[in-house]
Order: C-alpha cells, then sequence, then structure tokens
C-alpha cells in the first residue's frame, strides 16, 4: 500500500459522503458519522501495512512527500484525533442541530462530520510536507476547513464572533507563511527543506533568519504560542466542543509537526544560525508557558480554561523544540515531542468529552458547573479527578512523562532560563487544574439530579482515563508509535 | 512484592475517593500496611521484595522496588509507624472524611514509594505524588493562616522540586550508565566537572525540602496550620527524602560534594544555631515545633558533612548509621509532638504559650507523653534521638587524628550547643504548658485526659522511642554490613 493513497483515501471519502449528505434523510445523518468512522479506521488499519510506495526515481514525490516514523506518527494521530473528533460530534449533535438547523431534526449536522475528513487530510499531508509549497497547500486545507468549522453553529453568536476572529487572524498568520516562504526561497533559491540545510552561509543567514521568524510566527499562530495566543482563548470558547477540541489536538499537533520540519534545517545546521534559531524559540517557550499557566489560574469557564492549558502545553512542548536533542541513545527531542502529543490527545480529548456531557446536562462551561458532581455522578467524579490530575501532570499518570521529559530534553539542552519559567508554569498549573477537583467534592449543588451520560460518552471518557493510568506506569506502548 | 507497600494506601485512597467507608478503609490500610512492614524486618534481605519491570527502553526506566539496603528498611519502618498514627490522629473536620483520609493514604503511599523505589524516575514520581494531596490539606482544611502557609509552601516545595528534577537529570545524562536503576546508577562514572554542579543542584534541591537554611521558613508556618496528621506524615516521613536521597545518590557524586563542603557546614550551623534560637523565641506551642523540626536536620546535614569529609561510607562507617538513626529518632518524635500538640489545640483551644499552664493536673497522660517526647527531642539518654545524636557527634569526630581541629571538627563543636538550645526551648514550653497554676480553659472541669483512641497511636510512638533508645542495636544490625548492591555490581564487572 503506498503512503500517498491514505491521503488520497480520506480526502475521497470526504467528497463522496459530501455528495451523499444531500440524500440522507435529516434523521439519519449520525449514519454518515459512522461511514466517517468506518473510512478512517479503514485508514488507519492500512496505515499499519503501508509502505512509502514510490523510490528515488520518482523526484516529484520524492521532493513533496516525506515518509519516515514522523510522519507515519502525526498520519496516525490525525486519524485518531479525527475518529475522536468525530464521535464527540456525534455526542453533541444534538447541540449542532439546534444551533444551526431546525432544532427537532439533525438537518444541520452532515457536513460537519465530512468537514472533518478534509481537515483530517489535510493534517496528514502536513505531516508528510517536506517541501515549503506542499506545507503550505496543506496547512491551508486544513485552516479553511477550520474557518468553516469553527463558526459552524450559525445561530450562536459566540460561533460565529469565533469564526471572523479565527478568519482574520488566519489570514494574516497565511499571509507571514508565504511572505516567509518568499523570503527563505529568495535567500537559497529553493523550497525543498532538505536542501536549505546545505545553503546557509554567512552571506544569506541574514536574509534566512527574517524569513525563519517570519515562518515562526505564523506557526505560533498554528500551535497557540505566544505572541500569537490572543485568539485562543475567544476562538476555542465560541467553537463548538468538537472543532474546539480538534483545534487544540489536532491542529495544534499539525503544528508542530510542521515546526519540527521547517526548524529543523536550522537547528541541525550548527553555527551561528542554530544558535539564533534556538534562542528565538526560548524566548517564544519562555513566554508562552509562562503566559498561559498564569492566565489560566483566574479563569471561571471551564472551556477557557482548556484554552489557556492549551496554549501551556504549547510551551511545554517548544520546550524540547528549543532544546533540540538528536542523540540517539536517548530519547531525541523530535521522540519527545510525540510522546508529549501522544499523551496530550488522550487527556486533552478526555477532558472535552467530560466538557460535553457536563454541557448536556447543565447547558454551562462554566467551572461552577461541574460542583457536587460527586454527588451527582460519583463515576465520572472520579474519572475527570483523575484526568485533570493527568493535564496538571501529576506523577504516576500519563501527563507526568510529557512534562517530565519536556524538561529532560531542556535540561540536556541546558536552557535553565525556560525551564526554570515552565517551572513556574508547572506549579501554577496544579493550582488551576485543582480548582475543577474542589468544585466536584468540596462544593454542593443546588441541582442533585443525576448526570446522565450517553453511552459513547461513557466508554470514551472510560477508556481514556483507563490509557492515562496504565500510560502512567507503563508509558512503552507510547515509545512503539514512533518505532522506538 | 514491595511494591505492595505502595499499592495498599493507594487502592485505599482509591476505594475512599469512590466511596468506601473513610476512615476504616484508611485504618484497615495503615494497619496492613504496619503489620506487613514489622514482618519484613525480619526478611528484608530476601529476593521476594524486589521488583524489576521495565516499563519504558528510552531511557531505560523501571518500575522497580525492593529494600536497597538497610537505609531503606529503616525508612520504610519509620513511614509505616508513623503513617499508622496519623490515621488515628487529629479530629477529621465533618462532611470532609473522603479528603482527609484519601490525602493521608496518599502521602502515606508517596513516602513508601519513595523509600522503596530502586530506580530514579520513580523514587522522585513519588515523592512528588506525596506532596499534592499535602498542600491541599494545608490550604482546604489547614487552621489559622492556611493559605499563606499552603501558598509558601507549595512555592518553596515545587520549585525545591523543579530545581532537584534539574539535579537529577544533570545526574542521569552525565552519568554513563545504560539504566536509571540505583545499582547501574551509583557505579557508573561522571566526570568530576559535571560532579560540581550535579551535587549543588541536590544539595539545594533536596535542601529545600528538607528546609535546610536559608530555604527554611516555609516549614514552621506549615507545620503550624496543617492538619496534625499531614504535619505528622511531613515532618515525620517526606522531609526525611531529602536527607534519604542525599545519602542515596552520594556514591554518584562523592567528588563534587566536596566543593560544597565550607557552604554546607556554614548552612548547617545556620539551621542548628540561628534556627535554633529563632526557635527559643517563639510563642506558640506549634510554630516552635515547626522551628525544632527544621533545626535538628542540621545535626542530620552535619553527619552528612562528615561524610563527605571522609570521601565514602567506608572511610566515615559512622555517618550513615548516625544519619539513618536519628532520622528515625526525628520523625517518630515530631510526630508525636505534633500529634500532642494537636490534642492540646483541641482540648484547650489555643496553642499560645502564653495562654497556656498547668495543664498537667487536668491531663496527666498527656504531660507524661509530652514530656517523654520532649525529652527525647532534646536528646535525653534511653530516648531514640539520644543514640543518633551521640552518633552524629562521633561520626563527626571519626577522621580526627590529634592534630588541628578540621572544619567539620569545629563544626560539630559549634553543633554541640544545639542540644543545650533545644534543652531552653523544650522545657520552657513544658513548663508554660503543663507546669503552673491552671488557667481556666486548662483546669480539670474544662479539659479532660485523652481518651484511648488518642493514646494507642501515641503509645505506639512512645514505645518506638524507647526501644530505640534503650537498643540502639535493633536500627544498627540493619545497616551494618550493608550490601551496597552498586558495589556488588562494580566488582562483578571487574
Amino acid at each position: 500500500m503506498s503512503s500517498y493513497l491514505l491521503e488520497i483515501i480520506v480526502l475521497l471519502a470526504g467528497l463522496i459522503l459530501l455528495v451523499f449528505e444531500a440524500f440522507t434523510a435529516p434523521k439519519h445523518k449520525g449514519r454518515l458519522a459512522a461511514t466517517c468512522v468506518f473510512v478512517l479506521v479503514l485508514t488507519l488499519i492500512l496505515l499499519f501495512f503501508s509502505s512509502a510506495g514510490f523510490g528515488e526515481e520518482n523526484e516529484e514525490l520524492t521532493r513533496f512527500y516525506a515518509w519516515d516514523p514522523m510522519a507515519r506518527f502525526f498520519k496516525g494521530f490525525a486519524i485518531v484525533a479525527t475518529i475522536l473528533t468525530l464521535f464527540l460530534a456525534l455526542d453533541y449533535r444534538k447541540v449542532l442541530s439546534r444551533l444551526t438547523a431546525n432544532p427537532d431534526s439533525e438537518d444541520g449536522t452532515g457536513e460537519y462530520y465530512c468537514l472533518l475528513l478534509f481537515a483530517c487530510a489535510g493534517i496528514m499531508w502536513m505531516a508528510s510536507a517536506k517541501d515549503l509549497v506542499s506545507l503550505f497547500v496543506s496547512l491551508e486545507l486544513t485552516t479553511i476547513t477550520f474557518y468553516i468549522l469553527v463558526a459552524y453553529t450559525r445561530r450562536s453568536v459566540g460561533s460565529l464572533e469565533a469564526g471572523v476572529k479565527y478568519l482574520i487572524l488566519g489570514a494574516l498568520s497565511t499571509g507571514f507563511l508565504v511572505y516567509g516562504i518568499a523570503w527563505i526561497y529568495g535567500a537559497t533559491g529553493t523550497t525543498e527543506l532538505d536542501l536549505i540545510g546545505n545553503k546557509i552561509d554567512d552571506s544569506n543567514s541574514g536574509y534566512l533568519l527574517f524569513g525563519l521568524a517570519l515562518l515562526l510566527i505564523s506557526l505560533a499562530f498554528k500551535v497557540g504560542a505566544v505572541p500569537m495566543h490572543l485568539w485562543i482563548p475567544d476562538v476555542y470558547q465560541g467553537s463548538p466542543t468538537p472543532t474546539t477540541a480538534f483545534l487544540s489536538i489536532g491542529s495544534k499537533a499539525a503544528g508542530f509537526a510542521v515546526a519540527v520540519r521547517v526548524t529543523e534545517p536550522f537547528l541541525a545546521s550548527g553555527g551561528d544560525i542554530a544558535a539564533k534559531t534556538t534562542f528565538i524559540l526560548a524566548v517564544l517557550c519562555g513566554a508562552t508557558v509562562l503566559l498561559g499557566n498564569l492566565a489560566a489560574i483566574p479563569q471561571k469557564n471551564f472551556k477557557r480554561l482548556l484554552a489557556y492549558s492549551s496554549i501551556a502545553n504549547a510551551g511545554f512542548i517548544l520546550l524540547p523544540l528549543a532544546a533540540w536533542q538528536t542523540a540517539e541513545a536517548d530519547l531525541t527531542s523530535k521522540e519527545v515531542i510525540m510522546f508529549y502529543l501522544a499523551i496530550y490527545l488522550s487527556t486533552s480529548f478526555a477532558a472535552f468529552f467530560v466538557l460535553s456531557v457536563i454541557h448536556r446536562n447543565t447547558g454551562s462551561d462554566e467551572i461552577s458547573a461541574f460542583e457536587g458532581l460527586a454527588q451527582r455522578q460519583p463515576t465520572l467524579a472520579l474519572m475527570t479527578a483523575v484526568i485533570i490530575g493527568a493535564l496538571a501532570g501529576l506523577p504516576l499518570t500519563a501527563g507526568f512523562w510529557g512534562k517530565f521529559f519536556a524538561f529532560k530534553s531542556a535540561i540536556a539542552g541546558g536552557l535553565w532560563v525556560p525551564v526554570a519559567l515552565a517551572g513556574v508554569g508547572a506549579v501554577a498549573g496544579f493550582y488551576y487544574y485543582f480548582q475543577i477537583i474542589r468544585a466536584m467534592y468540596w462544593r454542593n449543588s443546588l441541582d442533585d439530579s443525576p448526570v446522565k451520560m450517553s453511552t459513547i460518552s461513557f466508554y470514551a471518557i472510560t477508556i481514556l482515563t483507563g490509557l492515562t493510568l496504565v500510560l502512567g506506569f507503563w508509558p512503552q506502548p507510547v515509545l512503539w508509535l514512533f518505532g522506538g | 512484592m514491595s511494591i505492595i507497600f505502595v499499592l495498599i494506601p493507594l487502592l485505599a485512597a482509591f476505594t475512599i475517593i469512590a466511596g468506601g467507608k473513610a476512615k476504616k478503609v484508611a485504618l484497615a490500610a495503615a494497619g496492613l500496611n504496619l503489620l506487613l512492614g514489622l514482618g519484613s524486618l525480619f526478611c528484608w534481605k530476601s529476593e521476594v521484595w524486589t521488583l524489576e519491570w521495565s516499563i519504558l527502553s528510552k531511557p531505560n526506566i523501571h518500575l522497580a522496588t525492593g529494600f536497597y539496603d538497610g537505609m531503606s528498611v529503616v525508612l520504610v519502618i519509620l513511614s509505616v509507624i508513623v503513617l499508622f498514627t496519623a490515621v488515628m490522629a487529629g479530629k477529621c473536620p465533618e462532611g470532609r472524611e473522603r479528603l482527609w483520609y484519601s490525602s493521608i493514604m496518599l502521602i502515606g503511599a508517596g513516602g513508601l514509594g519513595a523509600f522503596l523505589s530502586t530506580d530514579l524516575f520513580f523514587f522522585y514520581a513519588f515523592h512528588e505524588l506525596a506532596l499534592i494531596p499535602t498542600f491541599l490539606m494545608i490550604g482546604i482544611l489547614g487552621s489559622g493562616e492556611r493559605k499563606e502557609a499552603a501558598w509558601k509552601i507549595t512555592v518553596y516545595l515545587a520549585l525545591g522540586s523543579i530545581v532537584l528534577l534539574a539535579g537529577l537529570l544533570y545526574l542521569v545524562g552525565a552519568s554513563e550508565s545504560e539504566t536509571w536503576l540505583f545499582r547501574d546508577l551509583l557505579a557508573a562514572p561522571i566526570d568530576s566537572e559535571s560532579q560540581s554542579g550535579i551535587a549543588i543542584l541536590l544539595i539545594v534541591g533536596f535542601g529545600v525540602l528538607i528546609s535546610l537554611f536559608p530555604f527554611h521558613s516555609w516549614a514552621a508556618p506549615a507545620y503550624a496550620s496543617a492538619p496534625a496528621p499531614v504535619a505528622m506524615l511531613h515532618a515525620g516521613i517526606l522531609k526525611k527524602f531529602g536527607l534519604y536521597g542525599l545519602f542515596r545518590l552520594y556514591p554518584a557524586v562523592s567528588e563534587g560534594m566536596q566543593d560544597w563542603l565550607g557552604l554546607l557546614i556554614i548552612l548547617l550551623l545556620c539551621n542548628i544555631l540561628w534556627v535554633g534560637f529563632v526557635t527559643i523565641n517563639q510563642k506558640r506551642l506549634d510554630m516552635m515545633l515547626g522551628n525544632s523540626s527544621v533545626m535538628h536536620m542540621g545535626y542530620i546535614f552535619l553527619a552528612f558533612a562528615a561524610l563527605i569529609e571522609a570521601g565514602s561510607f567506608e572511610a566515615n562507617p559512622l555517618s550513615k548509621p548516625a544519619a539513618v538513626v536519628l532520622m528515625f529518632a526525628h520523625g517518630i518524635s515530631i510526630a508525636l509532638l505534633f500529634m500532642l500538640t494537636d490534642t492540646i489545640r483541641r482540648k484547650t483551644g489555643t496553642v499560645e504559650l502564653a495562654e497556656l499552664g498547668g495543664l498537667a493536673k487536668a491531663a496527666p497522660r498527656l504531660a507524661f507523653l509530652f514530656g517523654l517526647a520532649g525529652m527525647a527531642s532534646i536528646g535525653l539518654p534511653g530516648l531514640a534521638n539520644f543514640s543518633g545524636e551521640v552518633l552524629v557527634f562521633l561520626s563527626g569526630f571519626n577522621s580526627y587524628e590529634g592534630e588541628g581541629l578540621g572544619c567539620v571538627q569545629v563544626a560539630t563543636i559549634l553543633a554541640l550547643w544545639g542540644v543545650v538550645i533545644s534543652a531552653v526551648y523544650m522545657l520552657r514550653a513544658y513548663r508554660h504548658t503543663f507546669q503552673g497554676q491552671a488557667v481556666p480553659h486548662t483546669d480539670s472541669d474544662h479539659v479532660k485526659d485523652f481518651g484511648p483512641f488518642c493514646q494507642i497511636p501515641a503509645a505506639i510512638l512512645a514505645v518506638a522511642l524507647l526501644v530505640v533508645g534503650f537498643y540502639p542495636n535493633s536500627l544498627l544490625d540493619l545497616l551494618k554490613d550493608d550490601p551496597d548492591p552498586a558495589e556488588a555490581t562494580e566488582q562483578a564487572s571487574r
């Protein structure tokens, strides 16, 4: 099975289902989601059996398309994230239909599922993009899909506002991206990332650095790093919850996949430009990790809290990127980033599933909506406590390993200042995450009717929580994902 | 197998959170652990206890627990005793049983896990696990200025942990060891330049956790406002983690530690003398005990300084047993003191020394036990702390050959004055609390002597103090002829 066929399968499935959507009766829209899940599971299985499928002789694909452990990991990541988003969307479809079309039918929900497939295909392609042009195209495929996904619930003012903000800032960041690509092309005469590394010398390093800085600004927008983080809280809060989850996990991972590919030639080149790149990344990282964590402290809305936590996590993931470790004997920076993201996927999705359950039962995303959960639904409260602990980085949950390795590679890279800032951030993290636990266990709610969980969310939360605990004691399986 | 010490309280904590009968579950778990702990005294060298399970291949990390050497055994015994008594101590506020007992269980599990881990990762992770419920308990269920105290301890200990993490990761990075297991890690060579850097990170990181001067100011307010079991567990068990860590990791950085000997001696003297004088000046019983616990850490650091000066465990065979015995003695005596102070607070409603007096008439048993624990803390012969302190002072002079005093000897002589300081504040506190004229809220109409449920844990702690005091060999035998696994491996590879 040739690797590039995977994206084509997903993309075609999206197109075909979009056509079918027009002929599906409103009450059967859920079947579209089921078909999407089926296609994605199939693709995931095929992913394990696929090889590059082209050799050196195919110059065009060799230039554009990478097939390495990292590409494979991020493709799998995109597929799993999309499957989970689809489940979340199924779970959330009542709200989706209420805010799009006739509240009693599911008329308006069909396109939502299909659009997710396009975003997924975009992320999968991004994972393999090793040429600035293909990188730009795949990035835009994802971003444009997200413009629609963010503003999808058109009867919700918040969603529309989020859509406008995301559109304007997204377009701005695209501008930075293209401008940066132009500068890099101008300085080196190539858009191939492999070749750029060899063409760095004293005469062009200034132009290159300017181009790279522009690229990094655009990528900072993608991953939600300071100084391009301002859109995150508003957009996350306004978007429908499945979009928020996909944005904070799928889109962020894609951003990091690209960030690794783009910065690798510069960081690996050694010399002056590598030091400067490290410096820029270290500054971004320190600012992000500090701001994300500190700004999360006063939040009263869980979705907004998750938004700031997503900024904070971007900061933690930037630590290994800035430190850029390549020693094979230990986890390399690339591997640490993948490790962190894999764990972030399971804990974050679990949190979004919990949010969706709470939202359906109470109609609110506020932290106060968690009050009394320990009485109203003890199982969910216990699982939420584990998930929150993992997000905060409690030892012996999966979350601790991610932060631990991020710190480890930063220390190996000698980035003491960002490490200290990240330490402050990690401590602050405990405080704001534990607000949720406090609300669940030590506050009572006026409403003590039991909280209902749908089958989908029950299984999703149980499995993800179990994963968090198992990986906390036994993280080896994560390593297998990228061939460790 | 030894992971069972961790699993029992961990499962108990989950059961309690999930809605089990909090107090009964906690008591059963702690009791089972106590029995297992005492039982393991007789068979700790058995292979049964060792567990080594590879959980990650790159970097090579194991879930490994076991009794690494006698030091682990002693600290595990200390932990199970303090954990059991902490469950019975204090009074849980109505409706907060889940938080109260699950936190106690988690702190206990974390402490035991740290002492039992034979892999660097879990050594660190278990201790972190124990710190978080500590912060929560102080912040939520503490008394007095709990918010400030909770913030202070959180900021200090969290930053200390980060410094420590940096030191540990630096150590792993610089070492050529293939795994993170202590036996490989401690045997692998580290170049001297890195050693020095690692050593100072470890001293500062562990130092913050142990309340080494000048990072000690979190301790007294935190203990004063913490609920009784948390103060007992933290002062009794978790604080020993740092000292345990210093002695455990010492072989890896023995050269690097030499560079910081002078600094360490100055700091430990500040711990003993400066904090000692601060302690004398305290007006509240709980603050006084908190400060005294900071002060006594100085003695254990003195044993560590003697070890650094000598250069290896063989060159100063007294230092490690001295430190371990004193850790045990201090853990037990401070736990007893915190427990009794909490009883006094609940019975009379105050711990201000000026407002207390004459309590011995109304509560003779309380007075007796407090006196016993206070005497132990001063270092009266016949009680465990005496054995520890004497050994520490002897270890300070172990390498003395009759010519000119070295810095460790001078420090030892100065540290001896600490005993006098201890006597001053402890006896004064005893007099203010228990003797003299009874005031209205301490007379026998108002205060009853404490009941059997409080007596049992107090008696357990007091017996432990007496047993080790009269027969220190009970602990020293465990520490004798330590088969150091790291050296065994090294010799085998030669």
